[in-house]
Parts: structure tokens; C-alpha cells; sequence
């Protein structure tokens, strides 16, 4: 289970986050949504560590974030960055394969290599895949090439960061229904954030709405039209007049 | 505004400056203390190490080598032509050999590697820190200083001393075919003058400081790609105050290291 309690984050005179408290219980598949540079990213790496809170406290399975070791924490952790952040330097097998290569996971080569494929199956991408370079590949195999890294070590916690954006709405169909399965199956717990409703009813067990820094609605995907929560309603219906601010 | 505040504006501008100046050398002072401090802590990526050396050593011999041998041929003419004046045409070839270990070997070579190295550095790294890799590495349960920095500054801090002292060689070479092919040298005599006339601390001088370049070069990419802005636009500000920074600070070591070898 991962617990957000009252966090705050600013950047000068820029406050992102202004309190957020949110649950997500273990195994299950949380989505948050909200505007463009409402701190959904701020919010989910202040989790992984990578942004550090300004107040507040986020715990991990009853464990202080702060306080936990590093390395064991993160290797708990997979995630599917915006734009695939795949290392532009490796094959695609050794990005997928990355920590299995160092580290406290590391296994041979060749059974490194052998999981990557086997990964790189499972994202639906064949094994002629694996000795490309990222730069060889489309916008969505490297979504799916990213997808593969994530699960590659069978992380308990996976965050997917706009896993959509860019692609065309079949392949977000397809990375929707794949990012569904792969959490489905390794029963992990999952935080999503998307602004991409079609990503939401495919993906969510549970929704949250950020706005202005806070939490404005949390509830069950199956809840979440009849919320009757005016941020929540103007956003998924995608309306220019409502309590957000639309700017012209 | 006031005479007073417009009176005081300029000195407050510099004020901001030379704050702002202190600020980023303790910033570049912090991050190579840091980037130090892994060499002591496992893990040791020996793989990106030997890219790093390949990369900054292996490819940048062509430059170094071109710029130190075109630098020599044109050291020998302006020695014999300044000799001349006071009948001393003879030490063409140990002011060559001297003036190519001591000081341009070094400093034209670590200026070349900066130019070269640094940008590459930086923009890498750069793009690296825009396009979310950083990030990725750290989630990967990967020290980023670990993995980009640290491998690079070694390499770098290996490398260059060895390319000065090949651009060294190829210098003096440069001197040597002027000398003889231009300037009516004997082959034998000037190879004994410039042999004669330099001493080991000449050469070693001239690598330490090399080393102490390559460390520059090296640190000042790996700063500014890792503090790089977003964009396009912010990739290619941090690549040339990369070049910059590194260019600037090896003329400051050289002087530095210079009053520290020879000041009587």
C-alpha cells in the first residue's frame, strides 16, 4: 500500500503540491488524472525519491520512503517514463535487461538476455527486436520496449507516467489493454497518471483527480461518472467552462 | 529612480555577479567533491569506463595530433625568425622541444580535447536529463554520478596526459621537419640539441598538467549536462558553457600549476 499524507512541494514561488493525501491499496490500479502542470509527475516521483518533498510524509508498505534503503526500495519499483527514456546508447535487450546486468539482481548474460526476450514477447514486440538500437523504433515499440523494461525484474509497484501520449488511439488501445494484463497478472500495485480518459476506463480500478496541488475526488473507476464532482465532471467530459480554468 | 539607487545600481549588479560567480564554483566544487568520493564506492562500471576511454582518448588523437603538429612546425619558424635577430638560430630545437612539453603540448591539446570532449560530454548528458534517462537510471537502481560521471572523469583524467605526450612527440616532430626541411638543419645535430636540452621534469610537468586538464574537461560536461535546462535550447546553453567553463579554467590550472613547477 502507498500513503500520500499532506504532501507539499514548490519550486520558488510555485506551489505544485499543496497537501496531497491519498491511498492506494496494494494490488490495485490506480489512475490520477488532472490538467497539464497540475504535479502528477511531481507527486509520483516525490514517491520513487526522484523529487524530495518540501513537507509532508509518504510510506510504502509501512515504511517511511525516507527512511527505507534506497536500493531495496527502488527494486521494488518498475516504471514506464512519458517518452520511454531508453538509453540511446544500448540494444534494446540490454535497456530491458538493465538491471538484471548490475546491480543486487544481476544474472549471467545470457539469461539476462533470455528474460529481455521473453519481456519483449510478452509487450507483443518479436525477438528480432532485442539487437535494435532505440533510435530503429517507432513511437510504440519503444512505449512497449519501456513496458518490458518496467516488468522486466517483477516489480511489486509499477508506475506508467502518461503512458499514452503520442500515439495514435489503436496503439494507445493496444498499450491500455497490455498495461491492464501485465498488472492483472503480476498482481502488482499500479499508479497511473494520464489526462487520456480512454487510458482511465482501460486501465483504473480506482481514479483520482488532482487539481490546484490537491486531491479534488477519489473513488472507483465505476463511480467516477455519476461523481457529481464538478472538477471531476468538466475534466472527463473535457468542457472549456466549469470550475477549471481554461486559459484561451 | 533615485540618484542614489542609480548611483548604487552598477555596484549591485556586480555584487549579484560576484555572488553568483562564488555560488557556481561551490556548486562545480560540491559536484567534483562528489563525483571523488565514488571512486572509494562500489559499484565500478568498468564497461562505460573503457567506452569513456575510447571515446576520449582513442578518437581525439587525430585532433591533438594535426594541432600539435602544425603548432611545432610553426614554433620553429618564429624561433628561427625572433633567433635571428640576436644570432641564437641554434636553440630552434630545445626551445621547441621545451616550449611544446612545457606549455603548448598541454595546454593546445587540452584546449582541442575540451572543445571536442566537453561539448559531447554535456550535450549527452544533456539529453540524457531532458529525455528522462537520468531519471530512468536512478529508478533502475542506478547512481547516475556512478554510471555517466565518475567513468568519464577517470577516462579523461588518464587519457589526456597521454595524448599530450604523443602531441608532445608529434610536436617536436613538427619542429624537426621544418628545422630540417626549411630552415637547413642537420638532421643528427637538432635531434641531439633537443634531446640534449630536455629535462624529465620538462615532460612530467607537462602531464600532470594534462591530467589535471582531462579532470576539467571531463567534470565541467558532466556539470552542465547534469544541471541542463529543458529543450533543445537548454541542452545547447549547457553545452557551451561547458566548453567555456572547461576552456577558461585549463588557461587558469595552466597559469596556476605553472607558478607552482617553475616560480623560483
Amino acid at each position: 500500500m502507498i500513503e500520500l499524507h499532506d504532501v507539499h512541494k514548490a519550486f520558488g514561488a510555485n506551489r505544485v503540491l499543496r497537501g496531497v493525501n491519498l491511498t492506494i491499496p496494494k494490488g490495485e490500479s490506480m489512475v490520477i488524472i488532472g490538467g497539464s502542470g497540475t504535479g502528477k509527475s511531481i507527486a509520483l516521483k516525490s514517491i520513487l525519491g526522484l523529487v524530495k518533498p518540501d513537507q509532508g510524509q509518504i510510506i510504502v508498505d509501512g515504511q517511511d520512503v525516507d527512511k527505507a534503503d534506497r536500493d531495496a526500495f527502488l527494486a521494488r519499483f518498475g516504471m514506464l517514463f512519458q517518452g520511454g527514456a531508453l538509453f540511446d546508447s544500448l540494444p534494446v535487450w540490454q535497456n530491458v535487461a538493465f538491471r538484471l546486468t548490475r546491480g543486487t539482481l544481476k544474472r549471467p548474460k545470457s539469461e539476462a538476455r533470455e528474460i529481455a526476450i521473453e519481456k519483449l514477447r510478452r509487450v507483443g514486440l518479436k525477438p528480432d527486436v532485442a539487437d535494435r538500437f532505440p533510435a530503429e523504433l517507432s513511437g510504440g515499440m519503444q512505449k512497449r520496449v519501456g513496458l518490458a523494461r518496467a516488468i522486466a525484474a517483477e516489480p511489486e509497484i509499477i508506475f506508467f507516467d502518461e503512458p499514452t501520449t503520442g500515439l495514435d488511439p489503436i496503439m494507445s488501445g493496444v498499450i491500455n489493454d497490455l498495461i491492464r494484463e501485465i498488472v492483472v497478472e503480476m498482481g502488482a500495485t499500479a499508479m497511473t497518471i494520464t489526462h487520456d480518459m480512454s487510458s482511465v476506463r482501460a486501465i483504473a480500478d480506482r481514479v483520482a483527480m488532482l487539481h490546484d496541488g490537491v486531491i479534488k475526488w477519489t473513488g472507483p473507476v465505476a463511480e467516477m461518472d455519476a461523481s457529481g464532482d464538478p472538477y471531476l465532471d468538466q475534466f472527463i467530459h473535457g468542457r472549456a467552462t466549469g470550475p477549471i480554468e481554461a486559459v484561451r | 529612480m533615485s540618484a542614489l539607487s542609480l548611483l548604487l545600481s552598477p555596484l549591485a549588479r556586480l555584487g549579484a555577479a560576484v555572488l553568483g560567480l562564488c555560488a557556481a564554483t561551490g556548486r562545480i566544487a560540491i559536484f567534483a567533491g562528489q563525483t571523488v568520493s565514488h571512486l572509494a564506492r562500489p559499484p565500478f562500471y568498468t564497461r562505460e569506463f573503457l567506452h569513456a576511454l575510447f571515446q576520449i582518448g582513442w578518437l581525439s588523437l587525430p585532433v591533438v595530433g594535426l594541432t600539435a603538429l602544425f603548432t611545432g612546425g610553426a614554433l620553429a619558424l618564429q624561433i628561427y625568425a625572433g633567433g635571428a635577430r640576436f644570432n641564437a638560430e641554434a636553440v630552434v630545437p630545445s626551445i621547441v622541444a621545451i616550449g611544446m612539453v612545457r606549455e603548448l603540448g598541454p595546454v593546445l591539446g587540452g584546449l582541442m580535447v575540451a572543445a571536442r570532449v566537453a561539448s559531447s560530454i554535456a550535450a549527452e548528458i544533456g539529453t540524457m536529463k531532458v529525455t528522462e534517462q537520468i531519471d530512468a537510471l536512478t529508478t533502475l537502481s542506478t547512481h547516475p554520478m556512478k554510471y555517466l560521471t565518475l567513468p568519464r572523469v577517470l577516462a579523461a583524467t588518464l587519457a589526456v596526459p597521454v595524448l599530450v605526450a604523443v602531441g608532445d612527440a608529434i610536436g617536436i616532430m613538427g619542429g624537426y621537419l621544418v628545422g630540417i626541411a626549411r630552415l637547413d638543419f642537420n638532421s643528427a645535430a637538432y635531434l641531439r640539441n633537443t634531446v640534449d636540452f630536455l629535462e624529465p621534469w620538462d615532460v612530467t610537468s607537462g602531464l600532470i598538467k594534462g591530467a589535471a586538464f582531462g579532470f576539467i574537461i571531463a567534470l565541467m560536461g558532466c556539470y552542465y549536462g547534469m544541471n541542463s535546462a529543458r529543450g533543445a535550447q537548454g541542452v545547447g546553453r549547457a553545452t557551451k558553457a561547458a566548453v567555456v567553463a572547461a576552456s577558461v579554467m585549463i588557461l587558469a590550472a595552466n597559469y596556476l600549476l605553472t607558478e607552482v613547477f617553475f616560480s623560483a
